[in-house]
């Protein structure tokens, strides 16, 4: 406790500090114990890895998202950033502060929205949520109302306040649910999904709000979505996650020659031995018995194969093709689509 | 014949969901248990100060706890069956919806009230019994017939007990809030099943009044009738008589409330 | 900035807990017919457990060799206690939905205390009505009880009151710290909790030696009346216990609040690792 107020006071002193990486992650794991019914009363225990061995950094001001498939370890690394869950590895570092040893004190300087879960008062006026908020995160009286005479100007609150949170409409409550994160002016919000289930209108009222906030605040803002809308219009960065590991690490446009350029073999060999040595595939992954080798996409799996079953005690193989592939094909067969849909809801609201 | 599968469907469809909540079900089991032990010693406690009470020693005492622990969820005598389902749909207006169903309305909610009561028997209240059965002198027949017997009271004592609840879900079209009516059957139920106390050991006037409610055909009957202390033609005749008024008085009700859904508009 | 208590832990967890407390408060309040209705049934409800002991002595004159203001004064004890607790910490059953829906993770975002925001959750006025029927039950058992009434016992009766509601509080913590194991196993809890509550309102000498031992010493409920109240009925100690032992209540309160803390951190920890 000591400690944590001795922190507080240097960082106070030096001022708002303006370290380059704002959250940096490091070899960053989180391994999940996970029992599968197999049968009636027969579980099987399985270790997975939700996210495994992800690196990155995120500057102050940078707006990133962070895209990849269902089960791919998008909220498991969310949650590892608000200190929700604790890592199994790596090092992990937001604002300078450990977020799983140091939850509480993380919290004053985040906010996170979790598109499909409120932290609204159901049964009671918005605006009562938001005196709770003022009062729990200790939010000196001029700078609440300030911040939330701006908030529910930019949101389009004003006829909301006195409204019980449960006869909101699902983009109404997204709405105020973004502004009560955003009270106590954290450093970085977290959007899950921020847009899902959003009418068109209220999805553009969201991300106008969003760019305005990065641009005027400088707050930086890392979202998880489905809707490659949102980054295109939000993000000049992207990630994809997928199993687990970081795929893609860039511009939106270089996503594609990415998606489809490796696959990966996975091969168990007879015992533990170093990395296969078998060019132009290279071992990105040892676990016991157990090698991950990536390999370019035009190279024949069948060759490969051949090559180290020649000079490998084998037993089992599998050859598993990029998964992003089918999501970021998915993903440009509906941009031209949505482009076009995207212009006339523009058109429509301007 | 092609309606009968129908219900047989709903019943399999409750069983099924009620089976899928296996912690809970254990969690459950291990609360009976505990509060049947609980219970056993304060009966043994009021049987030694005055045996034969209520017509029962006190390995009757004994096998009527274990059955009540075995019925509670099965006849859901706190609430907490098909009918708190009902309510949700009626104060959500989704029942606007089951009404278009070519199926009837009471017997559709009776099928999956007996559905989720057996799974509630087989999965929940059997353990229990048996628990008491090996720790604790209990009274048991040892003959086929008064198990056939009971198991007719238990079916008996199953529909009465949709019939008590269903009609208080209804209720729930003209107050639009469930909280009072759940708190109500909860009451009732406990009190008037006879889950403090068997109703045969409840004292004077009160002892005669609560005999003859519909409760008593929830636990009281199906105990007596396993432990031969009343002639089951008698108790079959008293459940059924139950089961058919009230019954046809939530066919009343229904009809009622869904004249009143139809002229809202849903 | 305005920090009443100081900033310090404890001080937070009451912060954090008054404020979950009046939200869950003025929600309720919003359905007040509701509102009434719940207070009213709350009080029947519980009441239920009385009327139950009424009429067992409605057919006898003692119960294991105990009176009836004798045992109205142990269940007045042992409702209020529990009562006390179920106010206060009642609503942790809720913990293991909350982990299933993903709600619990909006908890753990916030800069208060996890547990002060759980204990907090869904805070039910109408439990006001356990407490309001103990109240009566055990002003009724005080009158009409057999005591010679010295300042010891007097002053016995609030430390047993506050030490029993701690115990149970414990109970409800550790049965919270539970859920993070089975997430839908919330009723184990109720066998500990109301089970209690409802063993420790009959005299020590209806149950088993075992069963007793069990209660006194694995999980010592017995310290929230039965062995206070020996020393105030003076009646003979459960177990033949010490003398000694009737004033250990706040002790027994502290080593239960302590374990239970411990298994609420490892449950939490294990939450924060596995991601269940």
């Amino acid at each position: 406790m000591e400690d944590e107020e001795a922190m507080e006071a240097m960082e106070a002193m030096e001022g708002a500090e303006d370290t380059e990486a704002f959250i940096e992650l490091d070899g960053v794991e989180k391994v999940f114990d996970v029992r599968k019914k197999t049968g009636f009363l027969k579980r099987e225990r399985r270790r997975v890895r939700a996210v495994d061995s992800i690196s990155f950094s995120v500057a102050r001001g940078e707006m990133v998202g962070y895209i990849g498939p269902n089960g791919a370890g998008k909220s498991t690394t969310i949650k590892m950033l608000t200190g929700i869950l604790t890592p199994s590895g790596g090092r992990l570092r937001v604002a300078g502060i450990d977020p799983s040893r140091e939850r509480t004190r993380l919290a004053h300087r985040i906010g996170v929205v979790f598109g499909q879960r409120t932290t609204l008062w159901w049964d009671l006026p918005l605006l009562d949520s938001y005196k709770l908020m003022r009062r729990m995160y200790r939010i000196p009286d001029t700078r609440y109302r300030h911040n939330l005479d701006r908030l529910v100007e930019l949101l389009d609150l004003s006829a909301l306040l006195d409204v019980p949170v449960r006869q909101l409409s699902l983009g109404q409550r997204m709405r105020g649910d973004i502004a009560a994160a955003l009270l106590h002016d954290p450093e970085v919000l977290y959007l899950d999904e921020p847009t899902i289930g959003l009418d068109v209108i209220s999805k553009a009222k969201v991300r106008d709000f969003l760019r305005e906030l990065n641009t005027e605040r400088g707050t930086t803002v890392l979202l998880t979505t489905h809707d490659l809308q949102d980054i295109e219009q939000l993000c000049s960065r992207v990630m994809v996650i997928d199993h687990g590991r970081l795929m893609y690490d860039g511009p939106l446009a270089g996503l594609h020659e990415v998606g489809e350029s490796e696959r990966t073999l996975v091969v168990d060999l007879e015992r533990e031995l170093p990395p296969i040595e078998a060019a132009p595939a290279r071992v990105v992954r040892v676990e016991g018995p157990r090698q991950w080798l990536a390999f370019p996409a035009a190279e024949s799996a069948a060759v490969l194969v051949a090559r180290i079953a020649a000079e490998y005690p084998l037993v089992d193989l599998s050859v598993r093709e990029p998964d992003i592939e089918a999501v970021i094909a998915k993903m440009y067969a509906e941009q031209a689509e949505k482009a076009d849909r995207a212009e006339q809801a523009g058109k429509a609201i301007s | 014949m092609g309606s009968g599968r129908l219900y047989l469907a709903v019943a399999v469809g409750g069983f099924r969901r009620y089976a899928t909540y296996r912690a809970a079900t254990a969690a459950g089991i291990f609360t009976n248990t505990v509060f049947g032990v609980i219970l056993v010693y304060t009966y043994l406690a009021l049987w030694d100060e005055k045996p034969h009470l209520g017509g029962y020693d006190q390995a009757q005492a004994v096998t009527y706890v274990w059955l009540g622990q075995c019925l509670y969820a099965t006849l859901a005598i706190q609430g907490g069956g098909a009918e708190k389902d009902l309510m949700e749909r009626i104060r959500t207006g989704d029942i606007a919806v089951d009404l278009y169903r070519p199926a009837d309305l009471q017997l559709w909610w009776l099928a999956g009230d007996v559905g989720r009561a057996l799974f509630q028997m087989l999965g929940r209240g059997v353990i229990p019994f048996v628990f008491g059965a090996v720790f604790f002198p209990m009274a048991l027949p040892t003959d086929v017939t008064p198990w056939a017997a009971f198991v007719v009271t238990l079916l008996l004592a199953t529909v009465v007990s949709f019939a008590i609840r269903y009609l208080a879900a209804l209720s729930v079209f003209w107050l639009m809030d469930a909280m009072g009516v759940n708190q109500a059957l909860m009451i009732t139920g406990i009190f008037f099943s006879g889950m403090v106390l068997p109703l045969n050991a409840f004292p004077g006037a009160l002892g005669e009044i609560v005999r003859v409610l519909p409760w008593a055909a929830q636990l009281q009957m199906p105990a007596d009738v396993l432990m031969g202390e009343t002639d089951p033609l008698r108790a079959y005749a008293f459940q059924a008589a139950w089961a058919v008024v009230l019954l046809a008085a939530g066919r009343l009700v229904q009809s009622a409330a869904t004249r009143r859904v139809v002229v809202q508009g849903g | 900035m305005a920090e009443p208590f100081g900033g310090s832990r404890a001080g937070e967890a009451l912060r954090a807990y008054r404020l979950i407390a009046g939200m869950w408060i003025r929600s309720s309040m919003t359905y007040r017919a509701s509102f009434v209705v719940t207070v009213f049934g709350n009080l029947l409800v519980t009441g239920l457990d009385f009327v139950a002991i009424l009429l067992m002595f409605s057919q006898v004159d003692s119960l294991g060799g105990w009176s009836l203001p004798e045992v109205a004064f142990l269940y007045g004890l042992s409702a209020t206690a529990f009562g006390l607790a179920d106010l206060t910490f009642g609503s942790m059953d809720v913990l293991g939905r909350r982990m299933r829906d993903g709600s619990f993770d909006i908890l753990l975002v916030r800069p208060a205390p996890v547990l002060a925001q759980v204990a907090a959750d869904h805070f039910a006025l109408r439990r006001l009505g356990r407490i309001t029927q103990g109240v009566l039950v055990l002003g009724w058992g005080l009158l009409t009880v057999d005591v010679d009434w010295t300042t010891a016992k007097v002053l016995l009766l609030p430390v047993m009151l506050v030490s029993g509601g701690v115990i149970f509080c414990a109970l409800f913590v550790a049965g919270a710290a539970f859920q993070f194991l089975a997430q839908d196993a919330a009723e184990v809890q109720n066998a500990f909790t109301y089970g209690g509550t409802t063993l420790l309102q009959y005299p020590p000498t209806v149950f088993g030696k075992d069963f007793v031992r069990g209660v006194t010493f694995m999980l010592p409920l017995a310290f929230v009346n039965w062995v206070p109240a020996a020393y105030v009925l003076e009646r003979p100690y459960p177990l033949d216990l010490p003398r000694w032992t009737s004033f250990a209540s706040p002790l027994v309160a502290v080593a239960c609040c302590a374990l239970a803390g411990l298994a609420w951190r490892a449950g939490l920890r294990s939450y924060r690792s596995t991601g269940s």
